[in-house]
């Protein structure tokens, strides 16, 4: 009775388990860090499969949702050379207008509110309150100011842009650390070098995020500004006359174009940022 | 016929006379005050320190040990008083302040060898001569670490060097040090404190140390400045004469242990006074 179980058991246990348990050891931890490279595609992936399946078992009609090969080569087609190409680059162009202004203005005027706090919190109300604002509300006064014309798109861009960037670089300069500017000043320095030695640099690293937010800001207000303000051009004008026309492929390669160079501005953003502010976060 | 009544008439409030300190003083403090959230930290306090000595600042918590060399070192506002360096004002001297807080002191965007330099390029030094005091400290301090590093490469230790090294590259009168071991682990501060002797006995600068390591403020000290709670006044000045280059023996030395006793007895009164 006790010796049948321990002699069925023994040949099992010992001979078997074992190998496996120490293939298994040495193939497992290597096998670990390439995994991790494979991690970030399993989303779009996983979305692309469902999409897919949603379109073709028919729980979307497709007319209203096409299959994501369509989209997806659409995009690739148009991006290649086609009219999606030209509407993309008017997008662009026009986004960088309005984030080199907000960028050019913004940052100095937010620097020198920020080194006088006085004079920040007398126009401190004003900012937080137009930076709370959401720009597409201010677009029919833009319109009576600047006209249906291509300067208001860039303009009311611009406008929420600079907001952004004013508010970042100025707090920046108000919270510089103390430390920093006392060691300066212990050292000798006048009050222009602090600013120029110390206030300036501390301030680059919140005013990287407020262009990174601005350039996001930017593009959003261009493409609702690019539907709604009679355009004939840029991926908002695209988007919606394709809808209009119930081309769908060519209104989600559209969606997918705008998506992909928010993405890219973000992205190219913070390498600049970590390139420039090499000592932020250490 | 307009007669002025009550005219107002001159009071000659008696100006103290200014006491010097006694020969070989460097700084004197006289009539001293500072209030903190409508209580005084300092009240006509009075005070000499002497030149070419080292002056550890010992107390209980909140005395106000870093405040008094803050406003020494015109970091921090005083509300009244007078404070002369061999009779000059502090626009007129040059000083040098190390800070607990490296991290924070250090400027990050600069590479350590132009922080070090920053002081001098602050004076309008030419190249020429900032290269040279640049070679003369980096000799003097005997550093082994890459000076064209940022100071967040550097290890804690090397970065509190850094900071000692850019406090003295204007070659200063006085230098402060506000708990500079503080944030470092034992054996730099070890190494740090030998480095601090090393350039005291090269240089005579005269200096004053914050610390709240007894050991450690009486081990470098030529003066022990022991303070009593705030109200803040002058507790006991100890001496402390044993000849440099103090080294581990010292540590065990009865003149050593006697001092450090005499010291903490002090303190250990003025805590419970």
């Amino acid at each position: 009775m006790a010796a049948t179980p321990i002699s069925t058991a023994l040949p099992g246990a010992a001979a078997q388990p074992w190998t496996p348990a120490v293939s298994d050891a040495v193939a497992v931890a290597p096998r670990q860090p390439s995994w991790d490279k494979v991690l970030p595609f399993i989303g779009p992936v996983v979305l692309f499969i469902v999409w897919d399946l949603a379109v073709r078992l028919g729980f979307v009609k497709a007319i209203l949702l096409p299959p994501p090969i369509d989209a997806l080569s659409a995009l690739i087609t148009g991006l290649a050379g086609g009219p999606l190409l030209h509407d993309f680059g008017m997008t662009v162009w026009r986004t960088v207008q309005a984030f080199l202004f907000a960028a050019i203005v913004g940052m100095p005027l937010g620097v020198l509110l920020g080194s006088s706090e006085k004079a920040y919190r007398s126009v401190e109300f004003l900012i937080d309150f137009f930076r709370s604002t959401p720009s597409s509300a201010l677009i029919p006064l833009f319109l009576m100011i600047f006209g249906v014309s291509e300067i208001n798109k860039v303009a009311i861009a611009a406008f929420g842009a600079l907001l952004i960037v004013v508010f970042n670089s100025a707090y920046g300069v108000i919270n510089a650390r103390k430390q920093r500017v006392m060691a300066a000043k212990v050292m000798g320095a006048s009050r222009w070098r602090v600013f120029k030695d110390v206030l300036i640099w501390e301030s680059l690293q919140p005013s990287f995020v407020g262009l990174r937010s601005a350039v996001s800001m930017a593009l959003v207000i261009v493409i609702v500004a690019e539907m709604f303000i009679g355009a004939d051009s840029g991926l908002g004008n695209r988007i919606i006359n394709s809808q209009q026309v119930m081309n769908v492929r060519d209104m989600y390669a559209s969606i997918l174009a705008a998506g992909a160079l928010g993405y890219a501005l973000n992205v190219l953003f913070l390498m600049l940022e970590k390139r420039i502010v090499h000592w932020s976060g250490r | 016929m307009t007669v002025v009544l009550n005219a107002p008439f001159n009071v000659d409030v008696p100006v103290p006379p200014f006491r010097p300190g006694p020969v070989g003083t460097h700084i004197t403090i006289r009539g001293l005050t500072k209030y903190f959230a409508g209580w005084p930290l300092y009240e006509n306090f009075d005070l000499d320190i002497p030149k070419h000595k080292i002056t550890s600042v010992f107390g209980p918590n909140g005395c106000g040990k870093s405040t008094l060399i803050n406003m020494i070192a015109g970091l921090v506002p005083i509300d009244s008083g007078e404070i002369l360096f061999d009779g000059k004002t502090l626009k007129d001297t040059k000083i040098g302040y190390v800070f607990q807080n490296y991290r924070e002191a250090l400027f990050p965007w600069m590479r350590t060898i132009d922080n070090i330099a920053y002081p001098l390029k602050l004076e309008g030094k030419s190249k020429a001569e900032v290269d040279r005091r640049m070679a003369e400290l980096v000799a003097s301090f005997d550093v082994k670490f890459d000076l064209n590093r940022y100071p967040y490469e550097l290890s804690g230790g090397q970065q509190q060097t850094a900071s000692i090294m850019r406090a003295l590259a204007p070659n200063p009168e006085v230098l402060f040090l506000d708990e500079p071991f503080s944030a470092l682990d034992f054996e730099m501060t070890l190494f740090i404190r030998e480095k601090l002797q090393e350039v005291f006995m090269q240089t005579g600068t005269t200096m004053l140390l914050v610390s709240h390591d007894l050991e450690e403020a009486v081990y470098l000290a030529d003066e022990v400045l022991l303070l009593t709670k705030r109200p803040t006044r002058v507790a006991e000045i100890l001496p402390y004469t044993d000849t440099r280059p103090r080294t581990i023996e010292t540590l065990t030395e009865p003149s050593f242990i006697h001092a450090k006793k005499r010291s903490l007895e002090v303190f250990q009164r003025e805590v419970r006074r």
